[in-house]
C-alpha cells in the first residue's frame, strides 16, 4: 500500500510521468503504424466478408479500450473515494473524454462494418446497444464532473457515478453470449484458442497494443495538463492577493 | 426501525397535504401515453403491439420527473442536513424516502397501468405480466433514481442533469419489463423476465440507498 500511496504525489508523478511519456508516445506511434499497415496490406482477406474484415483492426480494438477504460476510470474513482487521493480523482476524470472517443469510434466503425455485413447501419441488439449505453455513461459523467462550482465536489459525485455506472461493464462484455444475438461472439479470449487465424491475431494484438500505449500517453498528458492548470490557477489567486490585500476587519476598501 | 417509518409517514404526509405532484405525475403519465395515438396512427393493430413499450417508456418517463422533490425540499430547507446528522443510518433514510416516493409515484403507475393497456388495445394475456412487472420494476427506478437524485441535489439546475444520469440505467428494468408483457401476450412465459426484475429489485435495494447516501454526505458537507 505504501508503495501506491508514493505515487500519488504530485511532484512524484510529474517526475515519472515526464520519464514515461517518450516511451508510451513512440511505441504508440509505431505500433499502430506497423498495425495499420499490416491490416491494411498484408492480412488476408476474409473468405466470407472480403476486405471489409480490415475494419476489425480498428473495431475490436477500440472497442476492447471503451471497456478497458471505464474499468481504469472505475478504479480510479474507487481510489480516489477510499483513500482520498485527489491524483486518483483526476486520473479518472481525464479518462472520461478519451474512454468516450474510444466508445465513438467503436460504434462508428461498427456501424461502418454493419452495412455491408447484416444491411443495416445500425441494429438493435444486445451488444450494440449496451455500447450505446456505455457511451451516454461516459457523457453522463462528463456533464456531472464539470457541473459543480468545485472541482473537489465534482470530482467525487462523479466517481460515486462512475462505481455505479460499473454494472453495465460486466453486461457489456457478456451481452452476445446471453443474449446471442446478431454481432458475433468473441472469437479471441475464449476456451480452446482463439478461433481466429494467427495472420489476423498478430495485426490485432499489435493494434491493441498501440491502442493501449496511446490511452497511456494521451492519459499522462491530460493528468499533467490538469496539475499545471491546478498549479496556475493558485499563482494567479496568490498574484490577485498580492496585488490588493485583503481589507482588515471586514472593512470595504474604497480603492 | 420506528424513526424508518416516522420517516415514510412524514415523506407521505407531505405528499398528501401538498397533494398536486403525485396527480401530475399520473397526468403526465397519461398524456405522454395519449400522444402515441397521434403520432403513429389509431390502428388498433399498431398500437396493440406497441402499447407494452410505450406504457414502459412513459412510465420511465414520469417516474424521473418526480426524482427531483425526492430530496430537493428537503435540502432547500435544510432538514436534510439534520436527517444525516440523525443517530438512523442516513442509508436507512434513503430507503425510507424511497419507499415514500414509490407509493406516492411508481404504485400508482402501476395501478393506471391495466387501463391505459387496455386504451391501447393490448391484448388481455398481457395484462397481469404487466401489473406484475409494473409492480417490480417500478421500485427499481425510484431506488436508482434516488442515486442520481441524491449526486444532482446541491445543484441549482440539477433537472436536466439527472435524466442523463439517470435513464442510461433505467434501461435494463425497460428490457425486461417490456419482455415480460411481450412474452405473456405471446403466450410465451413472463416468468423468467419478472424473476430478473425481481433479482434486480433484490439488488437495488442494498445497493442503491448505498450509494445514494454517499452522495448526499457529500451535498450536504
Amino acid at each position: 500500500m505504501t508503495t501506491m500511496h508514493r505515487f500519488a504525489n504530485p511532484a512524484r508523478f510529474m517526475r515519472y510521468s515526464a520519464r514515461i511519456l517518450p516511451w508510451s508516445g513512440w511505441s504508440a506511434a509505431i505500433l499502430i503504424a506497423v498495425g495499420l499497415v499490416w491490416a491494411v496490406f498484408f492480412a488476408p482477406p476474409d473468405y466470407q466478408q472480403g476486405d471489409s474484415v480490415r475494419i476489425m483492426f480498428v473495431h475490436v480494438p477500440s472497442a476492447w479500450m471503451a471497456l478497458f477504460v471505464y474499468t481504469a476510470m472505475a478504479s480510479a474513482s474507487a481510489v480516489g473515494l477510499i483513500w482520498k487521493h485527489p491524483l486518483a480523482h483526476l486520473a479518472a476524470r481525464s479518462c472520461a473524454p478519451i474512454g468516450a472517443c474510444f466508445t465513438f469510434v467503436a460504434l462508428a466503425t461498427g456501424s461502418l462494418w454493419g452495412k455491408p455485413m447484416w444491411g443495416a447501419w445500425w441494429v438493435w441488439d444486445a451488444r450494440l446497444t449496451s455500447v450505446l449505453i456505455l457511451f451516454f455513461l461516459y457523457l453522463g459523467y462528463m456533464a456531472l464532473a464539470d457541473a459543480f462550482d468545485e472541482p473537489a465536489r465534482g470530482a467525487k459525485a462523479a466517481a460515486i457515478l462512475a462505481l455505479v455506472g460499473f454494472v453495465n461493464v460486466p453486461i457489456i462484455k457478456f451481452s452476445v453470449e446471453w443474449w446471442n444475438t446478431l454481432h458475433q461472439p468473441s472469437s479471441i479470449v475464449k476456451l480452446g484458442g482463439p478461433a481466429i487465424h494467427v495472420s489476423m491475431l498478430v495485426p490485432l494484438v499489435i493494434m491493441a497494443l498501440g491502442f493501449t500505449a496511446y490511452f497511456v500517453t494521451v492519459l499522462i498528458l491530460r493528468v499533467r495538463a490538469e496539475i499545471v492548470a491546478a498549479k496556475l490557477r493558485v499563482l494567479q489567486i496568490a498574484e490577485v492577493d498580492r496585488r490588493a490585500p485583503a481589507p482588515a476587519d471586514g472593512a470595504v476598501s474604497a480603492d | 426501525m420506528s424513526a424508518f417509518w416516522c420517516i415514510v409517514r412524514r415523506d407521505l404526509r407531505l405528499a398528501l397535504r401538498r397533494g398536486g405532484d403525485s396527480v401530475n405525475v399520473m397526468v403526465f403519465f397519461v398524456i405522454a401515453i395519449t400522444l402515441f395515438p397521434f403520432g403513429v396512427g389509431p390502428e388498433s393493430n399498431i398500437l396493440a403491439r406497441i402499447a407494452p413499450g410505450v406504457i414502459w417508456v412513459a412510465a420511465l418517463l414520469a417516474a424521473m420527473l418526480s426524482l427531483d422533490r425526492l430530496f430537493r425540499d428537503d435540502y432547500d430547507d435544510g432538514s436534510l442536513e439534520l436527517l444525516t446528522l440523525a443517530p438512523l443510518a442516513l442509508e436507512f433514510t434513503v430507503l425510507a424516502k424511497c419507499l415514500a416516493h414509490w407509493l406516492t409515484t411508481g404504485l400508482l403507475l402501476a395501478a393506471a397501468s391495466p387501463l391505459l393497456a387496455l386504451m391501447m388495445n393490448m391484448d388481455a394475456d398481457g395484462f397481469a405480466a404487466l401489473l406484475a412487472a409494473m409492480l417490480l420494476g417500478t421500485p427499481v427506478l425510484s431506488l436508482v433514481g434516488a442515486i442520481g437524485a441524491a449526486l444532482t441535489v446541491s445543484l441549482r439546475r440539477g433537472g436536466v442533469l439527472i435524466s442523463l444520469l439517470v435513464l442510461p440505467l433505467f434501461i435494463p428494468v425497460l428490457i425486461f419489463g417490456v419482455g415480460a408483457v411481450a412474452a405473456a401476450v405471446y403466450g410465451l412465459a413472463a416468468r423468467p423476465h419478472l424473476m430478473v426484475l425481481g433479482a434486480m429489485l433484490l439488488a437495488a435495494l442494498p445497493l442503491c440507498p448505498w450509494a445514494a447516501a454517499a452522495a448526499l454526505r457529500l451535498s450536504v458537507e
